[in-house]
């Protein structure tokens, strides 16, 4: 008798129909990969950056020996790589993607969804694929590309990827071209949900097109460029394939080395895992640090969360 | 309003034609530069108008390089991208539709920890996953490339805005008439949510299908790699696999494309839709 009730308010039918059950089991997959995928391996990042391990297993205890052996030569040059690099790419995200997205939704040009299809196209290449091309481009023989337009304007060839500062252009170059799309995509579906009256009310005031973008467009896009600004600069300082495709084998000079990438070299070539595990948390006190202002500065992509 | 063709107009379709073709020059120089023989590429240059020395040898050398290793490449691609692209989709629109819908305890806390994923790049946890997937023994494996990103926090904030777009009549509606919970969701919202489905794919299919610094990190044997892993282990010999790695390239570009355009509309308003703009 005990057993038949117990059992009826078990009833599987009676868990599909409560609406007070439901939303723990749509949760619940999100819940599970969470403890095992997120926070078991962040916990065990902070861990193993005061491990020493040769390879996995033996592993000693050591402090803070890898921290302190981040202050050096290399590390710091890819910190400032990074920064150099996000900034570049920072000032063309928030400045190309809304323009170009204003001019295709322009009722005065024609084919636009071709043009925006075309826009969009460098997205979808992977940045590898992007930087085989690119490589050719950037070639140092003086049939390069790049060298040929020099030689256009009288100047001699230049080996790109053996310059600190061609090194940082050719990386901007590559990524700039494959971002500037997606960026569009979210300044175009911001600008299509503006209500169409703000600027006919404008013109009728007699408002020039660039006041219309300044004062309408700019301010009305404001969370979509706070949401591409944060996007960029974590982007900025995670990146590595960028990297990797033009100096694939190593960073000759520390040119193209990013924090990324040295955190591969370290923990994957040179097999230190435990210092590996440093450069992540260093890697994390950027993110926060930068999450944070972005947060202080802006409240929740730019919108209080619900 | 009537469309006429003023000379504004026709000027600013101009400038923009100049713009758009700058911004396809790359896949066009792929294409032109894996059409001709490779062996002259560096001393005489590349000829960037194709001409009589036009010729599909490369294509050639690529499908017989290494008994088609090229095509086990692909093929892993093309699973990886599906599988993780489907299975992200399910359980990230399941994610986000609860939290859309449902007022339930916990739920600040899931919001606050998918933001948290959101924000926190997968580089810093990467050692430790590593090592969590030799121990499941997934190493090596598609399983290991997918598992760890089968909940996509931008897809599920994607899902959660647009679903709180939707107001939840059909639900009240569809309870009346006695339908469980999982049946609003599969039968009435899943269908509801269609154009956020239709930008999503694309999104994950785009990330799969472009991801490299696990699957470089997790497959370890030559013919398990996706194709950006396989591509950037010919680049490391630089000259010499020219022939394969131009053609290769060019190739691992088309599948992502078609599946744009067949899709670009829905994409582009999808996503104004579901409001990214957030």
């Amino acid at each position: 008798m005990q057993a038949k009730q117990v059992r009826t308010s078990w009833n599987p039918k009676r868990i599909l129909y409560s609406r007070k059950m439901a939303p723990y089991l749509f949760v619940a997959p999100f819940v599970a990969s969470f403890l095992i995928f997120f926070l078991y391996p962040s916990i065990e990042t902070i861990r193993m950056s005061f491990m020493s391990m040769e390879g996995f297993g033996k592993e000693r205890f050591v402090g803070f020996y890898h921290y302190e052996r981040l202050f050096n030569y290399h590390f710091g040059h890819a910190i400032l790589t990074n920064t150099v690099y996000t900034a570049c790419v920072l000032v063309i995200m928030m400045t190309v993607p809304i323009v170009l997205a204003v001019v295709v939704n322009s009722r005065l040009l024609k084919l636009r969804n071709m043009f925006r299809s075309a826009f969009f196209i460098p997205s979808l290449v992977s940045a590898l694929i992007a930087g085989i091309a690119f490589r050719l481009m950037f070639s140092d023989m003086d049939s390069g590309l790049f060298n040929q337009i020099l030689h256009l304007f009288g100047r001699e060839s230049i080996a790109w990827n053996m310059g600190y500062s061609t090194g940082i252009l050719m990386m901007v170059t590559l990524d700039a071209w494959k971002s500037i799309g997606i960026n569009m995509v979210y300044c175009l579906s911001a600008l299509q949900s503006i209500p169409e009256d703000i600027y006919e009310s404008a013109e009728i005031d007699g408002a020039s097109a660039l006041r219309k973008f300044w004062f309408i467009t700019v301010p009305m896009l404001k969370p979509t460029l706070i949401y591409i600004f944060t996007l960029t600069v974590i982007a900025g300082y995670r990146m590595f394939t960028e990297s990797y495709v033009y100096w694939v084998d190593s960073t000759p000079g520390d040119i193209g080395l990013t924090i990324v990438r040295y955190l591969y070299q370290m923990s994957f070539q040179r097999n230190d895992m435990g210092f590996g595990s440093a450069i992540g948390i260093v890697l994390l006190g950027i993110i926060m640090m930068i999450n944070l202002v972005q947060l202080r500065g802006f409240g929740m992509f730019g919108k209080e969360k619900d | 309003m009537k469309k006429k063709i003023t000379l504004q107009s026709v000027l600013l379709t101009i400038a923009v034609l100049i713009a758009a073709l700058l911004a396809l020059f790359p896949v066009y120089f792929l294409i032109v530069a894996s059409l001709q023989p490779t062996q002259y590429m560096f001393s005489r240059g590349l000829s960037l108008v194709l001409g009589d020395n036009a010729t599909l040898a490369n294509f050639r050398i690529l499908a017989e390089y290494r008994d088609g290793l090229y095509f086990s490449w692909y093929k892993n691609s093309i699973m990886i991208t599906v599988l993780q692209t489907v299975l992200a989709l399910f359980f990230s629109s399941m994610t986000g539709y609860a939290l859309g819908v449902y007022r339930f305890r916990g739920r600040g806390l899931i919001f606050t920890l998918m933001l948290v994923v959101m924000m926190i790049p997968l580089e810093i946890i990467m050692l430790p996953l590593y090592k969590l997937c030799i121990g499941m023994k997934i190493i090596n494996t598609t399983a290991g490339v997918i598992l760890p990103f089968i909940l996509s926090p931008i897809c599920i904030f994607f899902f959660q805005q647009y679903v709180s777009g939707l107001g939840d009549s059909f639900m009240e509606a569809a309870r009346i008439d006695g339908c469980t919970e999982f049946g609003i969701y599969f039968r009435i919202m899943v269908p509801l949510m269609k154009p956020a489905f239709g930008a999503m794919t694309i999104l994950m299919a785009m990330n799969s299908w472009n991801g490299f610094l696990w699957p470089l990190i997790v497959l370890r044997t030559n013919e398990k790699l996706t194709l950006p892993v396989g591509l950037a282990s010919l680049v490391s010999a630089n000259a010499q696999k020219m022939e394969v790695l131009l053609p290769g390239a060019v190739l691992s570009i088309v599948p992502i494309v078609i599946l744009f355009l067949f899709n670009q509309k829905k994409f582009i308003n999808g996503l104004t839709s579901g409001g990214v703009k957030a």
